[in-house]
């Protein structure tokens, strides 16, 4: 049973692969590419890591390709431009990848990794913490490795910031800091007006 | 579960550098543009103070913590005080350079310093996961420094091309680890070398061509050299100075983490693919320098050359000769770093110093900086008594004592063909008339570093003992 659904998922997940490459439409491909998130997210559960099956569901499809899609919607992209010598590259690229898949295919068959090679892992019960146990090895024995990539991320955002950070004091854009901070002061004056009899002054548009 | 609190002192560089580095990023942001200055006087203190932590911390023993995710050894020690003074003097020649492009901002530095902090961990990585995270950390920082001044189309292809491609080579390198791990079941390099004997030889060898391609993609060996050229003409010179230089210490180190620290009995393995890395390297990168105007493009494929010339010191296998390696990439960082500061101190706003035409009459315009730079390209032709020449001759050397005599006779026939493009650039600082007569206008700083590298070149050549000493007996 469990083999059968492994298969049926590896199935899902190699085909939706191949359709991310191969349609014309981008978000058509987006869409496959979450398919195919999903099915490795399958395999991950028959493999007993919970936790990394929902956080490949929540991070990378619920985060990551949604804003991807947003950037192809975007985005005009002109398939034909792009599919132009597709035709006529087909036959080298078919034969360069049947070249490579053969090549690494016999160097690490199935051979290397059968289960001669590797004994099953233990079946744990319904009482084993994925999570807890991940957080035990990574921030004990892995912490410095944790730690370094904390601050991958700290790069990452300032990278993000300071490219694409400008001020342009030209364009007519909201200064939402300047709107809060507002008090009632600043958008009404009470100006004080003396009183004065008004002198009758003879209306000067007849003249004209 | 027990938990052993790990033992920070040896992280204490790292430990030092990332605290202060969050300082001067959160005192950069309430800093008005005229006093930027302080940002840079900021970052060098910080180089300057982890050189010494790193310094202090120097001893032969080799200390392990983290779970063995660090290791504190000799070389590491010398490596990270080489790349903290590499790195200061790219900040220091990019200063004016970056004031004229109206690119002075405080995350160059920042960005810098945090690819000073990955380049730290590369050294003293003890297991895959710390290889891979420090050179993304070192990666990441690069890409975004190249593609800061956003209004150079160049710049930004530059940019583009170099994450791409980088983002290709990491996915190579890990994919090879994958392979590894997954027949070893270890990613604690030390522990690799333990389980190679009784581990999938095929599937090993797989997984160590993957590893050497993301190797060679970092350190720019032929065949995974094509970005150099372009993304260090792309570059702004301040960014050139900084990719150029300090990386290519922390890849020999990554080089020698990975093979000999955790693939040493596959030394048959991996000796020939390095051989033939090197070859192409050195000799692709001399011939093409020949046909370059572009006087950074030149400096990219002589750095392909030089890069042959790291890999033949590592592929000896010897002790002997991964100190001659070390050497030479430490070496090759003060010379390039040198020669990109020239073109820096050229450059001034709305003109780059960067073709070889530029630097025509030089010496009618400043006979002190015409030798400092008749220095560093004679030390990267590797003519006697300049720095370069003991760093190639002792790579040799030690090609010469494990066998390979024909891959040294190899290196020197394409250091003398070489030798024709520096001396070109020497021809025409010497005998040229000037284009123009723009007095060079630089700023004290700058001047005083230019100077003292180039005399280090020289000085260094004339008393080269002790500093080859401290890099071979790393080793022993």
């Amino acid at each position: 049973m469990e083999t059968f659904v492994f298969y049926i998922f590896s199935a899902f997940m190699v085909l939706s692969a191949l359709m991310v490459i191969s349609v014309n439409n981008p978000v058509k491909a987006a869409f496959f590419l979450v398919l195919s998130f999903f099915a490795s997210a399958a395999i991950w559960l028959l493999l007993e890591a919970e936790f990394l099956a929902i956080i490949l569901v929540i991070v990378y499809v619920g985060a990551v390709m949604v804003l991807f899609l947003f950037v192809v919607m975007m985005l005009d992209i002109n398939m034909v431009q792009i599919k132009k010598g597709f035709v006529n590259n087909l036959p080298l690229a078919v034969a360069v990848a049947i070249a490579m898949f053969a090549t690494i295919f016999f160097v690490v068959g199935g051979e290397s990794f059968s289960q001669s090679v590797f004994t099953i892992p233990d079946r744990h019960g319904a009482d084993y913490s994925n999570v807890a146990e991940l957080g035990k090895v990574l921030y004990s024995d892995y912490v410095y490795s944790f730690e370094i990539a904390a601050v991958i991320l700290l790069v990452g955002i300032i990278a993000a910031i300071s490219l694409t950070l400008r001020r342009r004091p030209n364009t007519r854009h909201q200064k939402i800091e300047d709107q809060i901070a507002v008090k009632s002061k600043d958008r009404l004056q009470v100006v004080k007006v003396d009183a004065q009899p008004r002198k009758y002054e003879p209306a000067k548009e007849e003249q004209k | 579960m027990n938990f052993v609190t790990p033992d920070f002192m040896p992280a204490m560089p790292e430990i030092f550098l990332l605290t202060i580095v969050c300082a001067i990023l959160i005192i950069d942001l309430f800093l008005k543009d005229e006093s930027r200055g302080a940002t840079y006087m900021l970052s060098l203190i910080a180089l300057a103070a982890t050189a010494i932590l790193s310094f202090t911390g120097y001893s032969q023993e080799t200390v392990t913590t983290f779970n063995d995710s660090f290791i504190l050894d000799p070389m590491a020690s010398i490596l990270k005080v080489a790349i903290c003074v590499v790195v200061m003097g790219v900040f220091i020649y990019a200063k004016d350079y970056l004031i004229d492009r109206n690119i002075y901002k405080g995350e160059y530095f920042i960005l810098g310093l945090f690819g000073v902090m990955g380049m730290m961990v590369m050294v003293s990585a003890g297991n895959f996961l710390t290889v891979y995270l420090g050179l993304e950390l070192l990666s990441l920082s690069m890409y975004a420094m190249i593609a800061m001044q956003r209004d150079s189309a160049i710049a930004s292809e530059a940019a583009m091309k170099y994450f791409i491609l980088g983002a290709i080579a990491s996915g190579m390198l890990l994919y090879g680890m994958s392979m590894v791990y997954g027949v070893t079941g270890s990613l604690d390099l030390a522990n690799l070398n333990k389980a190679v004997s009784t581990a999938d030889r095929i599937v090993m060898s797989f997984g160590l061509v993957f590893i050497i391609l993301g190797i060679a993609f970092k350190l720019g060996a032929v065949p995974f050299h094509m970005w150099m050229p372009d993304v260090y003409q792309g570059s702004p010179t301040s960014v050139t100075l900084y990719i150029s230089s300090a990386p290519k210490i922390a890849a020999f180190a990554m080089m020698y983490r990975l093979l000999v620290d955790g693939l040493t009995d596959m030394h048959a393995d991996w000796q020939m693919i390095l051989i033939i890395l090197s070859v192409l390297s050195m000799a692709l990168g001399n011939i093409i320098a020949i046909a370059q105007t572009n006087l950074k493009r030149m400096f990219a494929y002589s750095t392909i050359a030089h890069v042959g010339f790291i890999v033949m010191g590592v592929l000896t296998g010897t002790q002997a000769g991964y100190g001659a390696s070390m050497f030479y990439a430490i070496v090759y960082a003060i010379m390039s770093v040198g020669g990109f500061g020239m073109i820096a101190l050229l450059s001034r706003a709305g003109f780059e110093a960067d073709n070889i035409d530029d630097f025509k009459g030089l010496n009618q315009k400043s006979p002190w900086f015409a030798f400092i730079m008749m220095a560093i390209l004679f030390s990267m032709a590797g003519v006697p008594p300049f720095l370069g020449f003991w760093a190639k001759i002792s790579v040799l050397q030690e090609a010469v004592n494990s066998g390979l005599v024909w891959l040294a006779i190899v290196g020197v026939v394409t250091s003398v063909i070489g030798a024709f493009y520096y001396l070109r650039v020497v021809k025409v600082i010497y005998f040229d008339k000037p284009m123009d007569n723009t007095p060079i206008k630089a700023s004290m700083d700058i001047r005083m570093a230019l100077s003292i590298n180039g005399v280090a070149i020289l000085a260094l050549g004339l008393y080269p003992t002790a500093l080859i000493a401290l890099c071979i007996n790393t080793f022993s």
